[in-house]
């Protein structure tokens, strides 16, 4: 049985290949905005919440664990695996085209081997059926009809 | 002075941790089924409430707190550039074998080919 995915669900992926990068890129600018923060000063952290760039990096941050949540509804853990691990591919690809970092030709193989990995498990199932699991779904299609 | 046994036991206690986390978060979201088929029921505040209920999404998130503060503690110790390239590329290894056995995932050559080369493209972007 093969359990292709809807076009909400690539969406979901997508979401989930996309916020925890740009959360983190978000998180790095706006501390990067503040002075230095000290342990004995932990209420400058707090303030830090409330600063546009740490709050957006936030919401973003709780959008990637809510989808990653969605996706672990509908999909196996080895198959959204390589979707977290995308993520550092969105990274280099900020890096190189936003920030215009250099990126070694090591760093470069590496987003080939991610984006191949990511490629290799989409060709695949998104869901493992055992066969208890596929003969109650048809007994419960049968009753249904 | 860190040796390599200490290093050693540092990432283990991260990636170990780190898997547990995600294989209960991932048993917890079995458990519930699919979540948007939760939020066509009972709305998306139906939806969080069920996550919210569920004990082994809070054993997950314990887990994952757990590899957190293990993070923090290791790179008190060791140089990031050894401990983020070596966690996050283990844990993807053993991330797919407690999902074959725990959650008895399908995990055919397909799945391991991209586990392997995930572990490697991750080594080689830290670098």
């Amino acid at each position: 049985m093969s359990h292709r995915l809807k076009p909400d669900q690539y969406l979901v992926l997508l979401a989930v290949m996309i916020c925890a990068p740009l959360g983190d890129s978000c998180l790095k600018r706006g501390m990067a905005l503040l002075p230095s923060i000290s342990l004995t000063h932990p209420g400058a952290l707090i303030a830090a919440v409330f600063t546009r760039w740490i709050a957006l990096g936030i919401a973003l941050l709780i959008g990637f664990f809510a989808s990653y949540l969605a996706a672990l509804s509908w999909a196996d853990l080895t198959f959204v695996l390589p979707a977290t691990a995308f993520g550092n591919v969105v990274i280099e690809l900020i890096s190189f085209f936003w920030l215009h970092e250099h990126i070694s030709w090591q760093r470069w193989l590496g987003v080939f081997l991610i984006t191949a990995a990511v490629g290799f498990v989409a060709q695949g199932p998104s869901l493992t059926t055992h066969p208890d699991q596929h003969k109650a779904s048809i007994s419960s299609a049968t009753e249904a009809l | 002075m860190t040796g390599p046994l200490a290093a050693t036991g540092m990432i283990a206690a991260i990636v170990l941790a780190s898997t547990a986390g995600e294989v209960l978060i991932a048993a917890a979201m079995k458990s519930l089924g699919d979540l948007d088929d939760i939020r066509a029921h009972s709305g998306l505040l139906g939806a969080i409430r069920a996550v919210l209920t569920s004990p082994l999404f809070f054993a997950g998130v314990f887990f994952l707190a757990l590899a957190f503060f293990s993070l923090l503690f290791a790179l008190n110790h060791l140089n990031l550039s050894l401990v983020g390239p070596a966690a996050a590329s283990l844990t993807v290894i053993t991330n797919s074998i407690a999902a074959k056995f725990f959650l008895r995932e399908n995990v055919d050559r397909r799945r391991w080919t991209a586990a392997a080369l995930i572990c490697v493209g991750v080594y080689l972007l830290a670098h």
